[in-house]
């Protein structure tokens, strides 16, 4: 059985990577998928410890062992909804700069 | 019940009168406000009359008779009211006040006649006239101060009437200024009364003196200090050493203000003041003491000042001045009947000296040099005879009034164990001095020839107050009509008899004013000080040395021994022999060898530069307290506390809101990844925190 601390190394590398692609990339579509890869680490940080407390007794007998489970579908539906919202964004964006680089989106107006 | 005299009627009614033209007056006629203020006034004057009359001893109203209106201020136990004081020595002030503020506001409808603000002028008049009943018909210390701090506003107002003068808005702010670091010593010395006795009413403070239940180790350091401060403020009222410096400067103002606030009226306030808390001061030998020293030191002062001047105002100014010094000298030995009796005289004659000089500078046309004056005598009869009559009368010189009123003090003077032989002395010598210099403004102006335009006077070039007393020759604005009648005898005209008959009332006033206080050695009954008498013995006996067998505030009333009175008849010998010996040197000086003082000036130049420089006392005291004030003020108060703190404090908010949004504004760069980074930094942050809440847990 693979230990929960493994999980969490690989969460924290895939969130990290998420992070440092969101500061240091310029395209936007790049961005948005960096934002993507966090939310998914942390999905994935949500079912290692939901896998781990199914198995484990639990102290607090309030606690649902699934809730993390139940989590990361909330999760993936908010980011199916960000990514119709974001890429629609993006769309338009494009339409009025000609340009995904966001250097060169900086004002709070078109 | 005792019958209602309606004692607030009389100051208040020159207050409505004020409140008329003042409001209104713009758009009135001249002869509308002349009619509306003297009719006032006279109303005043009726009503006053009828009170004392009504209440004159004897009558059946018992004296003191307070009238109290309703409760002005209560705090905790004190309170003060509204109320209105009758006694003798209120009824002798308020006749003076209505009466010859009366007369001079006849004299000033011709004297203003063909001034701007003529609305103006009146109303201030009427102003003052209410606030200085007030004062002396208060009956609390409270309400007195009200009226005392009123005629200081209506001076200062009337002094800067010529407000586009430079030197008479400087001058009037000089007397307010002057004026209210006296008022502050009597301010201190109201809190003192109001300590110790719980309330400022003349009839609860001197009721509880009368009592006697003071513990006098406690008490008396107390009335030395209350007294004090209470004299401390008439010095700067009554224009006396060391605060006397406003009064001259005063002369600024219109001629009929200087004759009624300036000389007849407010400046005798202090003396008032001192009178009537004449059972404090009894208590308080050593200030009674100090009041004697520099009523004395005053009087010379003023009348060695009064030598040299050549502005025929400033001479009477400080003539006034010298005066006052008498009657704080009255007052200093006790002899508070006399001080009232010299200051009701004196309100005669020298109200009528100012209005005859206000009549001489009319006639020429503005000028108030009396170098350029001369020949007048023919010239204008009626102002020569006034004048000759007040000037006589100043000089001391029977049957005139000045001769009884100052004869009385320097005979109270003599006997006093405050005053004695030095200080009698130095009176007799004031008095000869006050003759000489009298006589010689009598002798410049009113003989020899006039000299209107024709002289020169160059000696005023290298004097450091030639602007001063050049503004003032060059004052023939004054007088709006000056200027096409200024030159040759023909433009020297007799005052209209609107001016002239106050004039005449005042010169019979001045004339037999004396004689209600014909002392007894002359065979006279002194009716002054028996009138005064209930009111002076009231208080306890003047405390201290052995004043028993002199008592001072009625020796003359002792009985008239051949040695007595032999010895009266000497103290006033010297007095009238001092006034003649002045009339000499006058005469000898300036009708007889005009070249005379020339001679003497230039050998003695040291002691005449230093006289016609008034000692050089303004200079002094600008040296002493002005400069540093205002380097003080300019350097600590204005560059470092307000410009330092105060706008710091306000400038540096700003700044410093300023400068913290300019640093945050650097956040805003619109810059995504920068807010991403930001994001990244604060979560870190917030994770990098909770790792070691649990590390260290």
């Amino acid at each position: 059985m693979v230990p929960l601390s493994w999980y969490l190394i690989l969460s924290g590398i895939l969130f990290s990577l998420g992070v440092l692609g969101f500061l240091l990339k310029r395209n936007i579509i790049t961005i948005f998928m960096s934002i993507e890869l966090m939310l998914n680490a942390v999905n994935l940080s949500f079912v290692a410890f939901a896998n781990y407390w199914s198995t484990h007794p639990v102290a607090d007998k309030s606690m649902i062992p699934l809730s993390g489970q139940v989590f990361v579908f909330f999760v993936m539906v908010v980011a199916a909804a960000e990514a119709a919202v974001g890429l629609a964004i993006i769309i338009s964006v494009f339409r009025t700069r000609e340009t995904l680089n966001v250097d060169r989106v900086n004002l709070l107006k078109l | 019940m005792t019958k209602n005299l309606h004692l607030w009627a009389i100051p208040l009614l020159p207050l409505v009168g004020a409140a008329i033209n003042g409001l209104l007056g713009r758009r009135f006629k001249n002869a509308m406000v002349s009619a509306i203020a003297l009719l006032f006034t006279a109303a005043s004057f009726a009503w006053a009359a009828w009170a004392v009359w009504s209440a004159w001893p004897g009558s059946g109203i018992a004296l003191p008779h307070i009238e109290t209106l309703g409760t002005w201020i209560t705090a905790g136990s004190f309170s003060a009211p509204f109320g209105f004081y009758l006694d003798q020595l209120s009824m002798i002030m308020v006749l003076v006040v209505t009466g010859v503020g009366f007369l001079i506001h006849i004299y000033s409808v011709g004297y203003m006649a063909h001034e701007g603000g003529y609305y103006r002028f009146f109303a201030y008049l009427n102003l003052f006239m209410f606030f200085m009943l007030t004062l002396v018909l208060a009956n609390n210390y409270l309400l007195m101060f009200v009226g005392w701090e009123g005629v200081g506003l209506a001076s200062y107002l009337l002094i800067g009437f010529f407000f586009l003068k430079d030197s008479a808005a400087d001058a009037g702010k000089k007397a307010f200024i002057v004026n209210r670091i006296g008022d502050f010593a009597f301010l201190i010395g109201m809190f003192l009364i109001i300590q110790h006795f719980g309330t400022l009413n003349y009839d609860g403070v001197f009721g509880k003196i009368a009592e006697g239940h003071l513990a006098p180790e406690a008490g008396w350091g107390l009335f030395t200090a209350i007294a004090l401060c209470l004299m401390f403020g008439a010095t700067g009222k009554s224009a006396q050493v060391p605060l006397y410096v406003w009064l001259p400067d005063a002369m600024e103002g219109p001629t009929p203000v200087s004759a009624l606030i300036h000389a007849a009226t407010m400046v005798t306030a202090g003396i008032y003041m001192i009178a009537r808390s004449h059972a404090i001061f009894n208590l308080a030998p050593h200030a009674l003491q100090i009041v004697a020293i520099i009523g004395c030191i005053t009087a010379i002062f003023a009348a060695t000042m009064g030598l040299a001047q050549t502005d025929i105002k400033r001479v009477l100014a400080y003539s006034t001045v010298s005066q006052l010094g008498y009657m704080f000298l009255a007052c200093g030995v006790a002899a508070y009947s006399a001080g009232i009796f010299h200051l009701m005289t004196h309100a005669f004659f020298k109200a009528l000296l100012f209005l005859g000089a206000g009549s001489v500078i009319h006639a020429v046309g503005g000028e108030q040099d009396m170098r350029r004056m001369g020949g007048l005598r023919k010239l204008i009869p009626v102002t020569f005879w006034v004048v000759t009559i007040a000037t006589i009368a100043i000089a001391g010189i029977p049957p005139f009034a000045g001769f009884f009123s100052k004869d009385e003090i320097l005979g109270a003077v003599f006997h006093s164990p405050y005053g004695g032989p030095v200080i009698w002395a130095i009176g007799v010598l004031t008095a000869g001095l006050t003759s000489f210099y009298m006589f010689r403004l009598w002798f410049m102006t009113f003989f020899g020839e006039l000299k209107l335009g024709s002289v020169d006077i160059g000696e005023e070039a290298h004097s450091p107050h030639a602007p001063a007393q050049a503004s003032h020759v060059t004052a023939s604005h004054s007088h709006g009509h000056a200027d096409d009648e200024v030159h040759g005898h023909g433009g020297v005209h007799e005052s209209p008899w609107v001016m002239l008959a106050p004039l005449v009332i005042l010169a019979v006033l001045s004339f037999v004013g004396g004689w209600v206080g014909v002392p007894q050695f002359m065979g006279g009954h002194n009716e002054v000080e028996h009138f005064l008498a209930p009111v002076m013995q009231s208080g306890p006996a003047v405390a201290g040395e052995a004043v028993s067998d002199h008592d001072a505030t009625t020796f003359h009333a002792g009985e008239a021994t051949p040695e007595n009175t032999r010895e009266e008849w000497l103290l006033a010998g010297a007095s009238v022999a001092a006034g003649l010996i002045g009339l000499f040197f006058a005469y000898l000086f300036y009708y007889k060898s005009p070249e005379l003082p020339e001679r003497i000036t230039s050998k003695m130049h040291g002691i005449y530069t230093m006289v016609l420089h008034k000692y050089y006392v303004d200079e002094g005291y600008g040296a002493i307290f002005v400069k540093p004030l205002l380097a003080l003020s300019t350097v600590v108060l204005w560059r470092g506390v307000d410009q330092g703190v105060i706008d710091g404090l306000v400038n540096g908010a700003g700044a410093a809101s300023q400068g913290v949004g300019n640093e945050l504004r650097q956040m805003q760069s619109g810059n995504i990844r920068s807010y991403a980074a930001w994001v990244a930094i604060g979560g870190a942050a917030i994770v990098g925190y909770m790792i070691w809440l649990g590390v260290t847990r």
